[in-house]
Order: C-alpha cells, then structure tokens, then sequence
C-alpha cells in the first residue's frame, strides 16, 4: 500500500513539475505595420476598422489606420483599455464618432461601447439587446435595436425599436417602436428614417422604412419601398438612398431612392447592393450575392451618381485586385485624396484585408486586419467631426 | 420508478427477440457461463490489429463520468468538450473530423443522420464493460457491413450478465452525488431465467445544476494582472434518464441479445462566455429510443452467421427564449430502421471469406420552414477475406454503398419556387471503397507467436453528407459529395506477459499514419452578412501523425497491484483547403486545423492492495489555435488536469459496497477546450456502490 501511494505520488509530483508552469494570457499589444510613407499633417488624421469577429467568437476588434505615420495599428482595444474583461466584445457592428467620442456597436454584446476618440479609452457602455446602427442629433445618439417587446398573436413576433441615448450620460431616455428587425437609420432635418429588415420573418420580410418625428420621438410614416431594407445614406440633394436586401428567392437586392420632402419612393436603380459609402455624389457601392448557378458568390462594383440617378461606372478596382478579394465587406472614401479603401472578409473565420486604391482604382498597398473587417469611421484633425 | 417501465421495456424486448430467438430455439442446452465468451466461432482471424482497449478494473478505476471521459485516455483521439455535465462530448479520431468516428453500440451503429455527432457524454459508464478504439475499421471480416463503413470506430459493449453456480440474481447500485449538485442514482438488476437466458434491466437518473465557477483572467506584459473574472456558469444543468433493458441468450453454436434503450433529457445550454453576455437561456429536450437484437450462429465448421437489426426513434427540441436573439423554438424526429445479415464461411484452413449485407433507412422531420423531410435508403454490401500463414495474417475488404434519398418539397407561396441547387433530389451516390490490414509476428514459430508484431493499414471510406449539410434551411446545399478519407498506417505492438516478476506485463504500441481528408464539407460565407452559410465541399487536410502508448503491470511488495499507462499523440493536421489564404504570417493554408494540438498525451497509475484502490491520471492537451491561421488571437492555451480516485470496498452484512471519493482538475486549472466555452474547475466526486 504504501509503495503504492509513494508511487502515485512521485508520478503526481513529477507531473506538476514538468506542467505546472503554465503561462498566463498576456493581454494582446497592438500590432503595427508601416503600410505607406508618412503624410503631411491633414484634415483627416486616420480612420477606425471595427472587425466583426464571427458570432459567439468573442472577437470583435478595433484596427487604426493613421494617415500621417503611415502606420496601421492592429487590436488596439486591449491595450487602451486593459482593464475590460473579455475586452470588445461579440460581433461589431456600426462605428461613429461625435463630438470627442467614439461609439462601437456591439451586435451580439447587447452593448454600445463608448470610448475617446482621440485614444479609444473606454469611457462606459449603453446597454441596448441586439442593437444594430447609430445616429446622432442634437445631443442624442439614436440606435436601432431588433429586441423590442415581445407579441404572440399568435405567432411569436418582436418588433424592433429605435433607442434615443443621452450622450452626456449614456442612459437610454426613450424608445420609439418602428418594424421589425430595424437595420440602417440615418437623420435628415428633423426627421429620423429607419430601414426595417423583417429578417427573422422570413418569409415574410419587412419592406418599409419608417419615419420617425424627432421633435415628438413617434412613428409618423411608412414608406412602402422593398423586401428586407438594409441600409440608409442621405445625399445633399435631399434623397435618400435605400438598399434591399432581396428575399433571396425570387427578388434580388436593389437600391431604391426616396425623396424626404414628400416621403415617397421616387426612383430604382437596377443595382445589386451589399454596402455602399457617399462621397459628394458619388455613391460608391458593391454587392455580394450568392449565385445557385455558379455555386459561389458573385461580386460586382459601382458607383451611381446621386446627383443623376444613374450608375456611371461598374467597377471602380481597375487593376484586377477586384478578383482577388473573396467577400468585400466594408468601404470607405478618402474625403480628401479620394482613395478608396475595400477590406475583404475572405471565409469569415480568418483575419481579413484592407485594401487601399488610388483615385484611378489601382492599389496602393493591403494590410491584415481583424476578423471580418467591415464598419470605418474616419477621425478628423482635432477630432471633432463625424464621417458624414 | 423501477417497476412499471421494467415490464413495458421486457415485453417489447421479448417481442422484438421472438423473432431473432426462433432461429436458435432448435440448439442445445449449454452453460450460461459462456457468455462472457466473446465468440463461440473460430478466434483465428479476429482483430489483426488490436484496439486501444479500456475494461474491467482498469475502467472502473477511472474517475470518469461518461464514456467521453475514459476515451480522452486513448492516444490519437481529441474530445471536443462544451464543459459540464450536460455539455456535448464529441469525439474526433485522428483529426479526420467528428463526423467520421463511428459508435457501436453493443455492436450496432448508433446513428445520426441529422448532424452526424454522437454525443458521448450521454453515455454512462454505469453499465458499460468495454470500451475499444479501432482505427480504420475493427480488422475483422465477419461482421455487418455497416462496421467496414467508418474511418474510426469506438465500440462500447454494455455488461453482460454472468452468474456463479446457484446464483439467479444480481442487483448492483450506484449512487453518486458532489459538485454542479450532482443527484445520479442508479440500478442495475441482472435475473437469470433458465440456464440458456439471462435478463438485465438498468436505470440510471442524473440530476445536475451544471453550476461551477470558472476564471478568466489576463495579465499585462511585465505580468501583473490586467483583468481577472470569476463568474458561475450557469444553464448547464441537466435531468436526465435512462433506461434499458436486455435479454442474452446462448445455444449451442451461438448466441443472441436483444435490448430497449430509453433516454429522456432536458437540459440547459450553457452557450459562449463574451463580453457583457455572462447566461445564456437556450434548452434542449431530448428523447431517444431504440430497440435493437442480433444473433450469431455457427452453422458448421465452415460456416457461420450473424443478424442484427434496430429501430431507432430519436426526437429533439430546441429552444431559444432569449429576447435578445432571434426567437427559435424547433423540433426534430429521426427514425432509423436497419437491417444487416453476415456469413462467413472458411474455404481453407487457412483462408475465410466473408460476405454482409446491410439495409437502412433514415428520415428526418423538422418544424422548419420549408422542410424537405428527407428519405434515405441505404444499401451497404461488403465482401472481406483474410488469409493467414505463420506469423502472417491479411484481411481485405470492399464495401459498396447505395444511398437513395427522396425529399418532398413544400413551396412557401403560391407560384414561388426554390432557386436552383435547392430544387429536386440529390443524385443517387454509389461509392467503392477499400480497406486492406496486415500484420506479421516475425519472430515466431508455429507453435509460439512472438510478442512483437509489425501491422499495417490501408482504408479509403467517405461519410455521407447529413441531413443538416443538404437540407437545413438557407444553408444546405443538396449538390454535396461525400466527404473522403484516405488512412495510411503503419506500427509496431509489442505485448508480453512476464509471470510473477515485479514486472508481470508489458506492452507497447506505436504507430505513424498519413491521413487526408478530401472533399471536406465546410461552411462557406453565403452572400454578405453574417447570418448566411452555404455547405461546400472545398477542405481539404493532410495529417500525419504518431501514437504512442504503453502499459506496464507490477505486482510490488506487499501483494500490491500497480498499472501503469502512459499514451502521447503528435499530430500535423493541416488545411491545404484554399492555396490563395496564403498570408505568410496569417494565411490558414498549411496551418493546423481548429483545435488540433500538436501533441497530446494521458498517464494513469492504478494502484490496489487488499480491499483499497487509488487511481491517479494526468491528461495534457498541448497548445492549438482555434482556426487554420496559426495567430496570436486564435491561441488556445495547452491545458492539463490531474483526478485522483480513492475507493475502498467492503461488507456490510451480506451486501458488497465500495465507497469512493474523486477529486478532478486536482490544481484547479481553469481551461477552454473550445474558446470561451469554460471548463470546471476542481471538483469532487463520492461514488457509493451496492451489490446484492
């Protein structure tokens, strides 16, 4: 017995010596690389990149581009806030800045995080379930979420709601319903337009986007426009542009123009749109669709002037560059230079690319990013002033 | 709680046996005692090539819970574990992925056409005898065609009842409580019937908050702590419970069994740890039954037979309340029915062929939206001969598998259809695949095989796509391929028993293998946005790999028996699946698949003396990332746990009790086996065992 138990022991001890010494997890440093030549000093100072991170990963990370070093700043959340268990958080998704400070919506997180612009320091979070995009006006941030009160009539439905937060003291004052599963808002004058998606409705889709009175924070109007509405951009003319995104069946993905004086549809364009980024009036667009026929995905490029209603060109990569990128997934344009940056989120599961073209489409250089690279946020000099 | 079902359970194993019985009623009377026998037939050409075996004491002894525990213990296999009680348990042998394991169930194939996985923690080593890891295939050719058809097999054989002369009963309970709130009774009662037949019947209750506190914690670079969390994990809880009944018989020149199996449970699952989200409310409901009998009979010297066949009848709810995700409340039946006849027949002494021909048929119901509700038929014929000569042995085999699947489409509007790729039926699948095993003792004689022996194999076989990978809504592409793996592998088993020494048996096994998995079906993004995937048969992995294991037995001073077992893996599984993900520093193509370490390993040291035993065992899951792109952000920790066992049995008037206290994760090692899915931490066990 006793030879027995000295054995186990031995082992035992043994054992610990040889593994005991686990590491522990450092917090991760950010990841720099020198991506193109210093600049001089500009209105622009550099750019946000929130990655996604794939559902349930826990993975959703902010990159930083500054334009004057030329240097590209990967997974700087942990480090400017070391003390955040768990750090950013689960699936990213919508970034703005306004006024000082930067506003990161984590989906699946049920939270906004707020941090300083200028330093990405966690200031504290907005608790908002499911929440989606965000907006500001007059003080208030407005955030879209998919988890509002709960109906059974008989069939399990949810509406959404927009959250109207106080930028002061991130607490949510007022909730306005609209449709279900509200995606993209965005504010013209006094009023607040949200894309209703429908996208746990399926088949039965949304297809209207409401208005919302910002004055009295209450539904005023639908506007009849398309199956599962995505995404909201107005231009300087007052339009607004509206994606759909199809109902994958039979009505493919489309991009709708309302005129906010009256509140109505008044164009189509014959365009498929994943995601799309104004600059002036070029929108600058692309779309990713499943196609059962190839057995892939299919990717195509534009831009549309806003100002003519008219798709004046149908690739804006002009190098080839365009067939290397698997799943464009977010796109931003450079105000000043004009260059256009396209991040790819190749299988979703792996690090993505950002991709930085010229005017004239050819491509300056590409760094690796986070996991599903996707919503920009451009920082002006001093940082004040929102993308928009 | 015994009474009732234990009559419900009999009368439907006695109608499921009158069948398989009739055949063997003819036989002669015969001890009871030879059941234990695992074959009545000829042993000559059993299993060339031994498994990785875990039975007996040895088994008992292991602080394990379920059979997906005790398996960790096996070299060349990795468990992918959700933690807790409740948590899936799937088993992956040699990195060729879940869903090419196969699980034998005293010797029938459990299914799940669904999603293919078989969660191993839903098995209770209660009543299980024997646990036996095959790679390739169990290299023996008379058996169902079924058993050619996987690329790795774990067979769990459940206790057969045996009695001592003027013995006609057996009860032998279990209780076991301690942490996550553990309530698990059970009973297992064995009844003799006459001198050919013998009934067990098992019950088996789990009750467990599935509550335990877990860490995470990060520090800075110069090593002070950054964060540090302690939390509990919650909806982790299960109620389970568990029911079979058997009935073992011999003849003369066979043997049959028939049993019912029941499982009902509900649990909680525990979901992902992230940022802000410490609770998740997702339950699932299971139920599963199945009826299943067999009987094998040698028919002459040449000339043997073996008939299996099974019901199966599975049901699944699960539920998503969370308010904060997309409501989910969906239901699912699959029902299988499976047949197999096998002949073997010897045509030389030295030379057996053998023949099996199985059918199945599988459905899937679903509360989806625009369900298809599949239909498969599967065909299975293998022909198999083996060969021996001296230290010599050879098998080879080829199966041949027919799979027709029907669907029935439902149109969700009036006039709108499916786009292409997800209309009609998917193409008929016919597939050839070989397996040949070799073995040579080289230093033998005719008389005396050497300890050592050189083996070898080779096997091609596929898995079909489940039902989820063609069917499920949105994501199921019905124009899937099998998935293919290709097994190279060659070893050495050395095997000695060496008398009364201190030393009294040693063995040691090794192997090198080359592995590819082609055709591999993964997940592809499916148009813009997160919440769509498409099934794709793009992967594509290469793995080489050693096992390693040996055992020693000792018989020390003072009448002490020690057991000592060591097993290491090494593995290189790479994903050569897309030659343009190939980013020098963070390209997936060559990188380590998700989850594979590179090397893995377990000790066990099993000590008894006189009515005392101590078990200590050490698993070590070495470093891996959780994705092909081998970065920092995808690093998954090495992780190593100690359990330690200590059990004493002893009388109590005439009752046989042993008492036992565990202690796992000794040094409370806080660990993920799949990112951000927490693992207890230390934790205690106290086992209370009644024979009657």
């Amino acid at each position: 017995m006793r030879e027995g138990w000295k054995m186990s022991v031995l082992s035992a001890l043994f054992a610990v010596s040889f593994f005991s010494c686990r590491d522990d997890t450092e917090i991760f440093a950010p990841e720099e690389e020198t991506v193109a030549p210093p600049e001089e000093p500009a209105d622009i100072r550099g750019f946000y990149l929130l990655n996604e991170g794939n559902m349930g990963s826990n993975k959703s990370t902010l990159d930083y581009y500054d334009c004057e070093t030329g240097i590209y700043h990967r997974n700087i959340y942990a480090e400017a806030n070391p003390s955040v268990p768990k750090e950013l958080g689960d699936v990213g998704n919508d970034i703005e800045i306004y006024g000082s400070k930067l506003y990161a919506v984590i989906n699946c997180s049920n939270k906004v995080e707020v941090m300083e612009a200028a330093s990405a320091k966690r200031l504290g979070q907005v608790d908002i379930p499911n929440c989606r995009y965000i907006r500001f006006h007059q003080g208030y941030a407005y955030v879209t979420s998919y988890a509002g009160p709960v109906e059974l009539n008989p069939n399990y439905e949810q509406r959404g709601y927009v959250a109207r937060v106080d930028t002061a003291t991130f607490q949510v004052l007022d909730r306005c319903l609209v449709g279900f599963q509200p995606d993209e808002l965005e504010i013209v004058g006094n009023k607040l337009y949200v894309a209703n998606s429908g996208g746990y409705m399926f088949p039965n889709y949304e297809s209207t986007v409401s208005v919302i009175d910002l004055p009295s924070f209450t539904e005023t109007k639908r506007i009849e426009v398309a199956r599962n509405l995505h995404r909201l951009c107005a231009d300087r003319h007052g339009n607004l542009w509206v994606t759909s995104r199809g109902d994958y069946y039979t009505q493919p993905s489309r991009l709708y123009c309302v005129d906010t004086q009256s509140d109505a549809l008044v164009d189509s364009l014959d365009v498929a749109v994943s995601n799309f980024y104004l600059d002036g009036d070029s929108l600058y667009l692309y779309s990713v669709e499943w196609s059962y026929i190839s057995m892939s995905n299919v990717t195509t490029y534009g831009i549309v002037d806003v100002a003519r209603g008219e798709i004046v060109s149908r690739n804006f990569i002009t190098d080839g560059t365009d067939r290397k990128i698997k799943i464009p997934y977010g796109i931003l344009v450079h105000p000043y230079t004009k260059e256009i940056y396209v991040t790819d989120a190749g299988n979703y599961v792996s690090p993505g690319t950002l991709y930085c073209f010229d005017p004239n489409g050819r491509q300056k250089w590409s760094v690796r990013t986070g996991d599903i690279p996707a919503h920009f946020v451009l920082v002006a000099t001093p940082a004040g002033a929102s993308r928009k | 709680m015994n009474g009732k079902p234990f009559v419900n359970k009999g009368l439907e194993a006695g109608l499921l046996l009158a069948v398989f019985a009739s055949a063997t009623a003819q036989s002669k009377l015969d001890s009871i005692q030879q059941i234990n026998e695992v074959t009545v037939t000829a042993r000559r050409h059993r299993e060339i090539i031994a498994p990785q075996r875990l039975a007996g004491e040895q088994l008992k002894a292991l602080s394990s819970f379920s059979v997906a525990d005790a398996i960790r213990y096996f070299s060349g296999i990795q468990i992918k574990d959700y933690g807790g009680i409740g948590g899936l348990k799937t088993v992956d042998v040699r990195s060729m992925g879940t869903n090419h394991t196969g699980v034998f169930y005293d010797g029938i194939r459990l299914g799940n056409a669904q999603n293919g996985q078989i969660d191993l923690g839903k098995f209770s080593l209660d009543n299980i005898e024997e646990i036996s890891l095959y790679n390739g295939q169990k290299s023996e050719i008379f058996q169902p065609a079924k058993d050619f058809g996987s690329a790795g097999s774990i067979y769990l054989r459940t206790r057969r009842p045996q009695f001592a002369p003027e013995e006609t009963t057996h009860v032998q309970t279990f209780f076991r409580t301690g942490s996550f709130d553990l309530v698990n009774p059970s009973v297992l009662w064995e009844q003799k019937i006459n001198d050919r037949v013998a009934a067990s019947f098992n019950a088996e209750f789990i009750h467990s908050s599935g509550k335990y506190p877990f860490r995470y914690r990060k520090v800075l670079h110069e090593g002070t702590v950054a964060w540090d969390t302690t939390a509990v994990r919650h909806n982790g809880d299960i109620h389970s419970l568990r029911l079979e009944g058997g009935l073992n018989g011999v003849g003369t020149q066979g043997r049959w069994q028939a049993k019912v199996y029941f499982y009902d449970s509900e649990k909680g699952i525990p979901g992902a740890i992230v940022n802000n989200v410490w609770k998740r409310s997702q339950r699932q409901w299971d139920r599963n039954f199945f009826a299943q009998g067999g009987f094998r009979q040698q028919f002459s010297e040449r000339y043997d037979l073996l008939v299996n066949a099974k019901y199966a009848n599975d049901r699944m709810r699960y539920l998503n309340p969370d308010t904060t995700l997309m409501y989910l409340d969906n239901r699912f039946r699959q029902q299988e029915v499976y047949v197999s006849a096998a002949g073997k027949y010897a045509v030389l002494p030295n030379v057996d062929v053998s023949l099996s021909a199985d059918y199945q048929w599988n459905t899937l119901d679903a509360s989806l939206r625009d369900f298809v509700y599949p239909r498969r038929h599967t065909a299975l014929v293998a022909t198999a001969t083996a060969f021996e000569w001296q230290g010599l042995k050879a098998q080879a085999s080829l199966l041949a598998t027919f799979v027709f699947e029907n669907v029935t489409r439902i149109r969700h509007d009036p006039g709108e259809s499916l786009p292409g790729g997800q209309t009609g039926t998917p193409d008929n699948k016919q597939e050839y695949t070989p397996a040949v095993f070799l073995s040579w003792q080289p230093f033998g004689t005719a008389n005396t095989l050497s300890p050592l022996q050189v083996r070898a194999f080779y096997k091609r076989i596929f898995r079909m796509p489940t039902f989820n990978d063609l069917y499920y809504t949105d994501a199921g592409n019905i124009a899937l391929h099998p998935e293919y793996t290709s097994q190279y592998n060659l070893g050495v088993h050395y095997e000695k028993p060496l008398g009364e020494g201190l030393v009294n048996h040693i063995s040691f096994r090794t192997d090198a293998y080359y592995n590819e998995v082609t055709n591999k079906i993964i997940a592809v993004p499916k148009g813009n946005g997160q919440y769509r995937w498409m099934m794709m048969n793009i992967g594509y992995v290469e793995i080489r790999g050693i096992d390693l294991s040996g055992q020693v037995g000792w018989l020390l001073p003072g009448k002490i028996q020690v057991h000592t077992s060591l097993s290491y893996t090494f593995q290189q599984a790479q994903d050569f699946s897309d030659p343009t993900d190939n980013d020098p520093k963070a390209g997936g193509y060559g990188g380590q698949i998700a989850y594979i370490p590179w090397h893995n390993g377990s000790a066990i040291v099993n000590a008894m003396h006189d009515t005392w035993d101590l078990n200590y065992s050490f698993i070590y899951v070495g470093e891996r990332y959780h994705n092909s792109s081998n970065i920092r952000e995808n690093y998954e920790r090495p992780w190593y746990t100690h359990d330690l066992t200590i059990g004493k049995t002893f009388r109590h008037r005439k009752l046989k009790c042993r008492l036992a206290a565990e202690v796992n994760n000794l040094f409370n090692q806080y660990y993920d086996v799949v990112q951000n899915y927490p693992m207890p931490g230390r934790n205690y066990k106290l086992i209370l065992k009644i024979e009657i």
